[in-house]
């Protein structure tokens, strides 16, 4: 049975996991540049490049959390228990951000609090997700149908390592998003930041690749034997293509390529993590099937998302198309 | 500091400080959107510029209060995990779809069109423009159907069996959307919304009135508040009633503890109008009661018979103090609506609706009034469902999560320093916002991504390009 409605369900978390984490991910990343604009005008404009949508790309990760609730409720029931500070602390660190989108323009005094919420928000809660992915990927405890590990086990080095890695890939969708959107002095510099960024970002990938196989036997026996390797090594040959892309890209002075390579950093990173989980939903001793709700559940769920996921992602579409490009798109595509 | 309190208690405390929080936000956007929608289409329709001046007006204030609502609401969706972890195993395959089709259905349809509610007039037409304002008022009504499907699912389960797991299995969808208690709560939250909207409105006009009676925004703002109140509020107070009369069927503890009926008394029972309970002693102290009129309104006979909580074991009993004045205090804010509402009309009959200081000072009284009146609404409800999350089959104390006490204090005090932080700090802006006229230029300081955002960036270092809107 592998075609069944909870292996369905599983692709289609992650699916709307992989969306929250791409959309949101360029504009977290806009925060997280904020230090790095040189004129409050800059700080404008990054934050107006994603003023109409930040806030369609933010419901993808109460879809992620939601589902996961009507999905795998067991699923849910020992992960957010388990991750309890990273997960709290985004939480507050996305209030700050969210409301900095309206209370900046609502003050003249304050709007330097409001710059640095906007930032810090940003920050931590990128932060915060990429500690929650790497406490996850670290194995959570499990005593019959409830968490049973200490509040601070998410706490590893490696869980910061992948924190840090997280940051840095927000913020490098967050600069190439702005060498799109903008021109002249503002997307010169980040195209000059996306330089370093995507270095970085790519150092990290790489690091925590290294290290991920090595954390559960599961994860090792998936990436080193058949027919797992043959997938395995599929990823880092898309990944060099990947790279080249980007960087070639960037030194052409291309708007869009450096974007869209950036963005395929995080799918592939993300189907690499997938290959490392699969079947397990709660690394490393719950499956997909044991923390999947009754089929009554999925199936009436799956009838909405069937209908209703395309129709968003049509409407997502064409607010992304109403607020499309820049004062002259053709300049950054000769 | 926090000490020497469970985790049970505390994991309580944070989720009815944070969904106390929320709901003010959603009470006023529900609202807001519907009365901007009606607004757009009245531009539309009459192109009368004062419609127009009021629609950016308000646009602009409900922008802040849905950022508020959206991120204060995050934080729920979390919370059920996070706070109760048994909770959300043993109901998630009942609550959790119920939120799914809420997020699917509604969240997404009200982001993805607010941007274009907001910035993109310009940019795709009236038509579509309005097309848009429609779909973010809808998914404000879709998200409060389906919300309040699975609160009240949690209050009269229906239309589910026990799993060997312990969990809840669905058997009939349609049983468990439409339980027993959905329609009435429903119909009661959305009038609640609007009323709560109207009457921030009428504060507002009244406010500017007061200044200047000639302020035609202000004026046409404060007539269509005084419609809303005299017709809406006799229809809310009506739905109340069968509200009331419906839980009696389903949950006729909460309705002892709010009417504080300790006793049973056969077929007269009085209508406590005040008293101080007792839980101790299980009598109302102090009591003021008008005989026979508790049976007239709850059964709508003179002697029907009403169960006291003495007739219950003290252990099934909701916190009867709480209940017990949250519910007062509801009743008469509704009373006292109704009562500005007929002053209005009254006003209005006489040709002084505008120009009646004492009403409009009134009225600047009754702002905040929907707000309250939401508020103890809601603690009724759900203190009044204690002790169970999911009513007569799973108890508050078995829905907690695994985390440890230090934890939850940790977190519930950063929750209540944020809050407080952020959120009064929005307040303040919307009613600085509130303090100018319709039809002052740039209400929102700057007016921000309002005006720039979305529009090419270069619009906003063009200056004419800015007058546009
Ligand atoms: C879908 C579910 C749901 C919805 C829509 C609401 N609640 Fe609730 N509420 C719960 C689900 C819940 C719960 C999970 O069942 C709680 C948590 C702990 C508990 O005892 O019940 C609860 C408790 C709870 C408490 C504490 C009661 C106590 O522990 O004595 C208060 C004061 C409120 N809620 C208030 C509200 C308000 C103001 C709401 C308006 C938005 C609201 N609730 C909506
Ligand atoms: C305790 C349960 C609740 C949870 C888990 C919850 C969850 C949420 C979430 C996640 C959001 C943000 C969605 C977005 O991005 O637009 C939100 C906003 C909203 N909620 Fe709630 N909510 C709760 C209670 C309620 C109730 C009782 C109502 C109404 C009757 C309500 C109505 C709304 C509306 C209309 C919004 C839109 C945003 C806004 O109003 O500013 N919610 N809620
Ligand atoms: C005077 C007339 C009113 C009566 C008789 C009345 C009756 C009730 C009753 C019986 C409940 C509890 C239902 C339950 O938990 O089973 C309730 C809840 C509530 N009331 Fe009222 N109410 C009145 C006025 C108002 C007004 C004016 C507002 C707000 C503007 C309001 C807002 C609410 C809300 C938000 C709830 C919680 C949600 C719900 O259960 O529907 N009520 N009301």
């Amino acid at each position: 049975m592998l075609f069944d409605l909870a292996f369905i369900w599983a692709g289609l978390i992650a699916f709307a996991v992989l969306v929250y984490v791409i959309l949101d991910g360029f504009d977290l990343g806009i925060g997280i540049l904020y230090p790095f604009a040189r004129s409050e005008k800059d700080r404008d404009m990054m934050m107006n490049s994603v003023a109409p949508v930040w806030d369609g790309n933010e419901t993808w990760l109460i879809l992620g959390g939601g589902g996961l609730f009507a999905v795998f409720p067991l699923a849910y029931a020992i992960i957010m228990p388990a991750l309890y500070m990273p997960i709290i602390l985004m939480l507050l660190a996305l209030i700050f951000r969210g409301v900095s989108f309206e209370y900046r323009w609502r003050t003249k005094r304050w709007k330097g609090v409001w710059n640095v919420a906007f930032f810090a928000g940003s920050t931590v809660a990128a932060f915060s997700q990429g500690i929650a992915l790497g406490a996850l990927v670290q194995g959570i405890e499990v005593t019959g149908r409830s968490y049973s590990g200490g509040w601070f086990d998410w706490f590893t080095p490696f869980s910061i390592l992948t924190g840090i890695a997280v940051v840095v890939g927000y913020a490098l969708l967050g600069a190439t998003w702005l060498v799109l959107k903008t021109e002249g002095d503002l997307q010169v510099q980040m195209r000059r930041h996306a330089w370093w960024l995507g270095a970085g970002t790519l150092s990290l990938i790489g690091a925590v690749s290294l290290i991920t196989p090595f954390l559960e036997p599961i994860y090792f026996e998936r990436w080193f034997n058949l027919p797992g390797s043959l997938v395995s090594m599929a990823v880092p040959v898309v990944m060099v293509g990947l790279i080249w892309s980007f960087f070639t890209g960037l030194n052409d002075g291309k708007d869009l390529q450096p974007f869209l390579s950036a963005l395929g950093f995080f799918v592939v990173s993300f189907v690499g993590i997938g290959i490392s989980f699969y079947p397990m939903m709660v690394p490393p001793s719950l499956t997909i099937w044991q923390v999947a709700a009754p089929d009554q559940s999925l199936a009436f769920a799956l009838v909405g998302a069937v209908i209703l996921i395309p129709i968003i992602l049509a409407y997502t579409a064409y607010a992304y198309w109403v607020f499309r490009g820049k004062i002259d798109p053709a300049e950054g595509y000769h | 500091m926090l000490d020497g309190f469970t985790a049970e208690t505390l994991a309580r405390v944070q989720f009815a400080f944070t969904v106390s929080f929320h709901i003010i936000f959603p009470a006023f956007s529900i609202g807001l959107a519907s009365y901007l929608a009606v607004l757009n289409g009245l531009w539309l329709r009459t192109r009368d510029e004062t419609y127009l001046n009021l629609f950016n007006y308000w646009k602009k204030i409900f922008a802040v209060a849905f950022g508020m609502g959206v991120v204060s609401g995050i934080v729920m969706s979390y919370q059920f995990g996070t706070n109760w972890a048994n909770f959300s195993d043993k109901a998630g395959p009942v609550i959790g779809p119920l939120l799914a089709y809420e997020v699917m259905s509604a969240f997404f349809l009200e982001a993805g069109f607010l941007g274009i509610m907001l910035f993109g007039r310009e940019r795709v037409g009236d038509r579509l423009h309005m097309f848009a304002t429609a779909m973010v008022a809808i998914g404000t009504l879709m998200s409060a159907t389906w919300i309040l499907s699975a609160n009240s699912w949690m209050q009269t389960p229906t239309g589910y069996s026990i799993g060997e797991n312990g969990q809840f299995i669905p058997e009939d969808w349609l049983a468990i959307i439409f339980n027993p208690s959905f329609p009435y709560r429903l119909v009661h939250m959305v009038l609640a919304a609007y009323l709560t909207v109207a009457f921030v409105v009428a504060a507002v006009s009244a406010l500017h009135l007061l200044r200047d009676k000639t302020d035609k925004e202000s004026r046409r703002a404060f007539s269509m508040a005084m419609w809303m109140a005299i017709i809406v509020t006799p229809i809310q107070i009506f739905a109340g009633d069968t509200h009331g009369i419906n839980t009696l069927e389903h949950q006729p503890i909460k309705v002892a503890a709010m009417e504080g009926h300790f006793d049973s008394h056969g077929d007269n029972q009085p209508l406590a109008l005040f008293g101080i309970p007792n839980v101790e002693d299980g009598v109302l102290d102090y009591a003021i009661e008008v005989p026979y009129m508790g049976s007239l309104i709850l059964t709508h006979s003179l002697n029907g018979q009403i169960k006291g909580l003495n007739e219950f074991p003290k252990d099934e009993w909701p916190p009867v103090m709480i209940v017990f004045f949250s519910f007062r205090i509801m009743v008469a804010i509704g009373f006292a609506m109704l009562g500005l509402g007929l002053w209005g009309a009254l006003a209005r009959w006489k040709g002084k609706l505008f120009d009646w200081p004492l009403l409009h000072r009134a009225a600047i009284v009754m702002g905040p009034a929907g707000f309250i009146a939401v508020l103890s609404g809601w603690i009724t409800t759900e203190v009044g469902r204690q002790p169970y999350t999911v009513y007569g089959l799973l108890r508050t104390a078995d829905s907690l999560a695994p985390v440890d006490a230090p934890a939850v204090a940790t977190s519930l005090m950063a929750f209540v320093v944020v809050y407080f932080f952020v959120f009064g700090a929005g307040t303040f802006y919307v009613l600085r916002m509130m303090n100018k006229r319709p039809t002052t230029p740039n209400i929102g300081l700057n007016d921000g991504p309002l005006r720039t955002a979305g529009i090419t960036p270069a619009a906003q270092v063009d200056p004419d390009f800015i007058s546009g809107e």
